[in-house]
């Protein structure tokens, strides 16, 4: 099994419009696949298709090596999902809720249910909750006992939509461990978010998606892999152009970006120039840079019906 | 899955209000004419109700008739409407299809538990009929009077009870088929459950109407009372009969339509 969701010429059409227009997906066994989008593009449609709700126009999903959704019952108890904020029965406890749902499909066994629930409810920091009914959690702890129900049959594969959604800083942190750990043992992770921040702090691939096609896909690490390029960090940046005549690309205040992908040899040469040197790094594309100049516009943006030719 | 609908709507404290709601009709009008003695005349008001004073046993039957017209309905269009768009609107739809509970398994689960509660409502609305009967009026221990004027053993009324109370469920299946039905092509309940009224409310206008009588045998509401002719001597099978089968095609035709829109529909809610 070499891709853990594939998709070929995934489209879907809702009338005239093309919500999800030709995307080949493709997240590896291990990776922590980060799906980045703006609102409106394509990504909540697409998270719906892998996991059979939303049946595609055209085009295959093959989620864990098999076809979806005919497979579903096959491969979806093998896939934890969050899709668009956690929903739970309200009168009930969150045990109740992970029971019911867990009982409602197969791949769930019975006798180690109640382990399991507690097992879940330890990870993702509910254990003392309580029969409280569902109704009266916070939004944080419904998003944790949306988890926790994604959780519950030891996925290989989680599918999670925006999982930091009403979480605290401090549980945003204690999330992004879980899933790392999660992870590490074995989990291939699906994150949907347009927060580039966490998706940049968390995931090895990225996938971006505008206006329905996936513009990007590649790993982080080479998307913002070093350009060549050596900042320095000094109070006097025009003294720069002076020493390094011709490899300095650009000056700002206290900051000159020059040609070069070995700081030390900047440096060397500044310092017997006698340019006081604060700080060099080398020159990366911030994930921001990255994913704007790949997806241009915000799809919730609506402009003037002549605006739209330029699609 | 099966059980995990039934549990879902068992446990359910508003199901049991529901249910509670459903009896208190009945057992207001019981108190109301043991207290004043005034029964409505015989042909008058709900069936049965003109008998109940010299014959408790026959009250089970009063009950029926009383909230068949109005509350039964709205009460199996409120839970059969909420099935799957209740699921919708509050978001475990999404949820338990990619659990996966499997669509045709859900519908065939939610149609199940739809069909347990009409049968303990219709259950519950006859026992509390009987034993307020029991408790509020006369009984004869012979058995009661057939509506035609001679009178049935105990034995043969209870039969016939029996078969009132599975009419009556099929009569309330027709209408738990509408609301499914509806239930599955919006996300919003209520509007599921009015649909289903709307239709009922609609089918009984048009039967008064004479120039609807054309059609007025396929009306769903047209054969629901018929259920009073099982208790003339002989037994009047023949709108019993076409009332099943009338309901027998509603049934199958929505649920067909149920299944083939749910199984193809996109869940976006």
């Amino acid at each position: 099994m070499s891709t853990v969701i594939g998709t070929t010429g995934l489209v879907k059409r809702y009338g005239q419009l093309r919500a999800v227009d030709g995307i080949d997906l493709d997240v590896r066994p291990g990776d922590v696949y980060g799906f980045l989008g703006a609102n409106g593009s394509g990504k909540t449609t697409t998270v719906r298709m892998l996991l059979g709700l939303v049946l595609p126009t055209e085009g295959e999903v093959r989620l864990l090596g098999e076809p979806m959704p005919k497979a579903a019952r096959r491969v979806l108890p093998r896939v934890g999902a969050l899709v668009e904020g956690p929903a739970h029965y309200g009168h009930l406890s969150g045990r109740a809720n992970l029971a019911l749902v867990d009982a409602a499909g197969p791949g769930g066994s019975r006798r180690t249910r109640r382990a399991r629930i507690e097992t879940v409810l330890e990870q993702v920091g509910l254990a003392g909750v309580g029969r409280k009914p569902a109704r009266a959690y916070s939004l944080g702890m419904r998003q944790r006992l949306g988890l926790a129900a994604a959780l519950l049959r030891r996925p290989e594969l989680l599918v999670l939509d925006e999982p930091t959604n009403g979480l605290d800083p401090q549980g945003i942190h204690e999330i992004r461990d879980l899933l790392l750990q999660l992870n590490r043992e074995g989990t291939t992770v699906f994150l949907s978010s347009h927060l580039l921040a966490e998706v940049e702090q968390m995931c090895t691939r990225i996938g971006v998606l505008d206006r329905g096609r996936l513009v990007l896909q590649d790993e982080l690490a080479r998307l913002t892999s070093p350009t060549g390029a050596t900042i320095v960090e000094t109070p006097e940046p025009d003294r720069v152009r002076a020493a390094l005549d011709g490899r300095v690309l650009s000056v700002t205040a206290g900051r000159a970006v020059v040609r070069g992908a070995d700081p030390a040899e900047v440096n060397a040469a500044l310092v017997a120039a006698g340019v006081p040197v604060h700080g060099l790094a080398l020159e990366r594309p911030s994930l921001e840079a990255v994913v704007l100049a790949a997806a241009r516009t915000s799809s919730d943006r609506v402009d003037a019906p002549g605006e739209r030719s330029r699609r | 899955m099966i059980v995990v609908e039934l549990r879902k709507l068992f446990r359910r404290p508003r199901t049991w209000v529901t249910i509670g709601l459903l009896n208190a009709l009945p057992v207001l009008v019981a108190v109301l004419l043991a207290w004043t003695d005034l029964a409505p005349r015989p042909g008058e008001g709900p069936a049965f109700l003109s008998a109940v004073l010299t014959n408790g046993t026959l009250y089970p039957l009063a009950a029926l008739a009383i909230v068949l017209p109005l509350f039964l309905p709205i009460a199996v269009s409120v839970v059969a409407g909420e099935a799957v768009a209740g699921e919708a609107q509050g978001g475990t739809l999404r949820y338990l299809l990619a659990r996966p509970a499997g669509r045709t398994r859900l519908l065939v689960a939610k149609l199940i538990a739809v069909v347990a509660f009409v049968v303990v409502t219709v259950v519950v609305v006859a026992g509390v009929g009987y034993v307020v009967g029991r408790l509020l009026f006369e009984v004869q221990p012979t058995g009661g009077t057939a509506l035609s004027g001679t009178s049935l053993t105990s034995q043969e009324l209870a039969v016939r009870t029996l078969l009132a109370i599975g009419y009556v469920t099929v009569s309330m299946l027709g209408v738990a088929a509408f609301a499914l039905f509806f239930s599955t092509l919006t996300d919003s309940p209520l509007g599921a459950t009015l649909g289903a009224l709307a239709v009922l409310i609609a089918s009984s206008l048009l039967f008064t109407l004479d120039a609807a009588s054309s059609f007025a045998p396929y009306l769903p509401t047209r054969y629901w009372l018929a259920f009073v002719d099982l208790f003339r001597d002989p037994i009047l099978w023949r709108d019993v009969v076409r009332g099943v089968a009338l309901q027998a095609v509603y049934v199958v035709v929505l649920l067909g339509a149920a299944w083939a829109n749910f199984t193809t529909k996109d869940v976006t809610s």
